[in-house]
């Protein structure tokens, strides 16, 4: 086969793994302008005719509480989340990658270990706790362990990250003077910009269609948040008005998909940083 | 284990490099990491070593656990009508996500490792669906692809291929959702991409110099090289799809016949649902149990099929 039709083969191979990747979305942006007799039974990706109002009356949710209430909350949900987890990450990946201390490596050992540490075998006696905690029906089980860096994946990514850095960097702050925790904010934390971009965007993508978690620790339609709208708008619409879903499911992940092509190169850093160095 | 050390190299850098003699106090180190110690204790070490506790008891939301020995775990065997269920389910499901997602995202990994025009746009096109992972809106969107009447058998139709009831039966219910999990090999894909461009340009020169074959240079510099991404990929993915619970639940709710029943939604119904908490928890630990085993049965097997450059010794 010469290098010529081996090229085409490839890229019409790629892009029908691209259609089958991209088409369903596309298809589900479009759907949300149909009407519903239209969604099911027709091949059309494009609507016969645009008509908004299945964003008007999906967005009404469950009348008491209308969409804008649900994407408040999920920003309310999402912003501290991501916030503290940058923060805490950074600590504590600084800890690890610049100091020597005591027990330093069966303290390591155990941040990798629970990397693996099934989130279904901790949810209950986690749901008892945050039950006399006070925190049911709050973000608290979102907000709180992300202020103790209890996302080991986000601390071993900046512990990777950090001691990619040079050492001679912190030493010659160190000679100039600088305390410890100067050297992290003034000399290392510019440098570690890609580091926490990723963290905070892939924070960002799991708190916001974070679902279980979600669907346990809150349970009033006043605290729902998007993904828990969307399951009800769901239940309560099934059958009946597909492209108020459609339409709601959009409007769901649309600050997903921008943040995604905004900050696509952060992505794949972090992703292959955390996976392969070392 | 040869996963913890590779992680973990560096962590201490060897003799040979230089090491720097540091002015700080032993225990700064430790002031910085206190927040996830405190973290870790309180909210992953307590409630672990809790559900162990509360599995020998028969605890409900409210009332004072009482111990009950195995009885959880008994139980579980000889009077549960589902629980077997959701182990049969839950089998089928790993060991068709994983190794499918794995393939297809190695394989379409290798195609997109070469220099050739649309590369970038092609991977961002891939990685979408698995940014959305586990949002409820893609669980949405694939329910409405594969109902009856849903864009999926439309498009069969277009080509005359007879309709099939995508969500009708049990088992067939449980292979659209699995697909749903292998849409998402995009964060797999990256991966071995990255893996894929730091193998040493030299090896396949030389490979060419020897006269080896394309399939057989595949076969012994990219396969060997790659094995410990596969590895890591391996694992992190299958803990994943034994805990896998959005898709099952919003797109078929765990049926028809409980042919969907996965065990993160038995788990959840007994828990949330019945607030069987001491049950819940046994089943918890269950899970907990058969990750563990084969977790370290690929750790175990490790040592035959990947491979180190430094002879994985740090």
């Amino acid at each position: 086969m010469n290098e010529k039709s081996q090229n085409f083969l490839r890229y019409a191979f790629l892009v029908l793994v691209g259609l089958i990747m991209i088409y369903p979305l596309i298809w589900l942006f479009l759907a949300s302008f149909k009407s519903n007799q239209e969604i099911f039974g027709a091949l059309s990706l494009l609507p016969s005719k645009f008509t908004l109002i299945p964003y008007i009356e999906g967005w009404k949710g469950s009348g008491q509480f209308t969409y804008a209430t649900f994407y408040i909350n999920t920003f309310k949900m999402v912003i501290p989340t991501v916030l503290f987890t940058v923060v805490s990450s950074v600590l504590v990946g600084y800890g690890f990658a610049r100091f020597k201390f005591p027990f330093k490596k069966i303290l390591f050992t155990i941040l990798i270990s629970t990397l693996m540490l099934p989130n279904a075998v901790i949810i209950i006696p986690r749901y008892m706790l945050f039950n006399i905690f006070g925190w049911i029906n709050t973000y608290n089980p979102f907000i709180v362990p992300s202020m103790f860096a209890c996302y080991p994946f986000f601390v071993f990514m900046m512990v990777q990250f950090l001691r990619g850095l040079p050492i001679e960097l912190d030493e010659s702050a160190l000679l100039d003077g600088c305390n410890s925790f100067v050297i992290l904010t003034r000399v290392l934390l510019p440098l570690c910009k890609p580091a926490v971009f990723s963290i905070a965007i892939f924070q960002f993508m799991w708190t916001w269609n974070d679902f279980f978690n979600s669907l346990i620790f809150i349970n009033s339609t006043k605290k729902f948040n998007l993904t828990l709208a969307l399951r009800m708008s769901l239940d309560s619409q099934a059958g009946v008005n597909w492209n108020q879903i459609m339409a709601m499911a959009t409007v769901a992940i649309i600050p997903c998909v921008l943040l995604f092509f905004f900050a696509q190169k952060y992505f794949v850093e972090g992703i292959a940083t955390t996976g392969l160095k070392g | 284990m040869k996963f913890r050390d590779n992680l973990n190299c560096g962590l201490n850098p060897s003799p040979s490099k230089k090491v720097v003699k540091r002015k700080f106090k032993n225990y700064t180190g430790l002031i910085y990491i206190l927040p996830w110690i405190i973290g870790f204790v309180v909210f992953q070490l307590y409630p672990f070593i809790a559900t162990l506790f509360y599995s020998f008891t028969n605890y409900s939301l409210g009332r004072v656990p009482k111990f009950i020995g195995l009885k959880n775990y008994i139980d579980m065997f000889t009077n549960d009508p589902y629980f077997f269920q959701a182990v049969k389910v839950t089998t089928i499901y790993v060991m068709m996500v994983v190794p499918l997602k794995l393939i297809f995202a190695l394989f379409i990994a290798i195609i997109l490792n070469v220099k050739i025009k649309f590369v970038n746009f092609f991977r961002t096109i891939y990685y979408i669906p698995s940014i959305l992972a586990g949002s409820v809106t893609i669980s949405i969107l694939w329910r409405a692809l594969f109902v009856n009447d849903g864009l999926v058998n439309n498009l069969l139709s277009f080509f005359h291929i007879g309709q099939i009831q995508w969500l009708g039966s049990s088992l067939m219910a449980l292979f659209t959702i699995s697909m749903l999990g292998v849409w998402q090999f995009g964060s797999s894909m990256v991966l071995f991409l990255a893996g894929l461009k730091q193998i040493p340009k030299e090896l396949y020169e030389a490979g060419k110099v020897d006269g080896a074959s394309k399939i057989r240079m595949f076969r012994i510099i990219t396969i060997p090289l790659l094995t410990p991404i596969i590895f890591f990929n391996l694992i992190m993915q299958m803990i994943n799809a034994f805990q896998e619970f959005t898709s099952a639940f919003v797109v078929t709710n765990g049926g028809p016949m409980r042919g969907t029943y996965l065990f993160g939604m038995k788990l959840y119904e007994e828990a949330f649902k019945n607030f069987k908490m001491g049950y819940a928890s046994s089943l918890s630990w269950m899970l907990f149990l058969a990750i563990m085993v084969f977790t370290l049965l690929i750790f175990k097997s490790s040592s035959s099929w990947v491979h180190y450059e430094d002879g994985g010794e740090f």
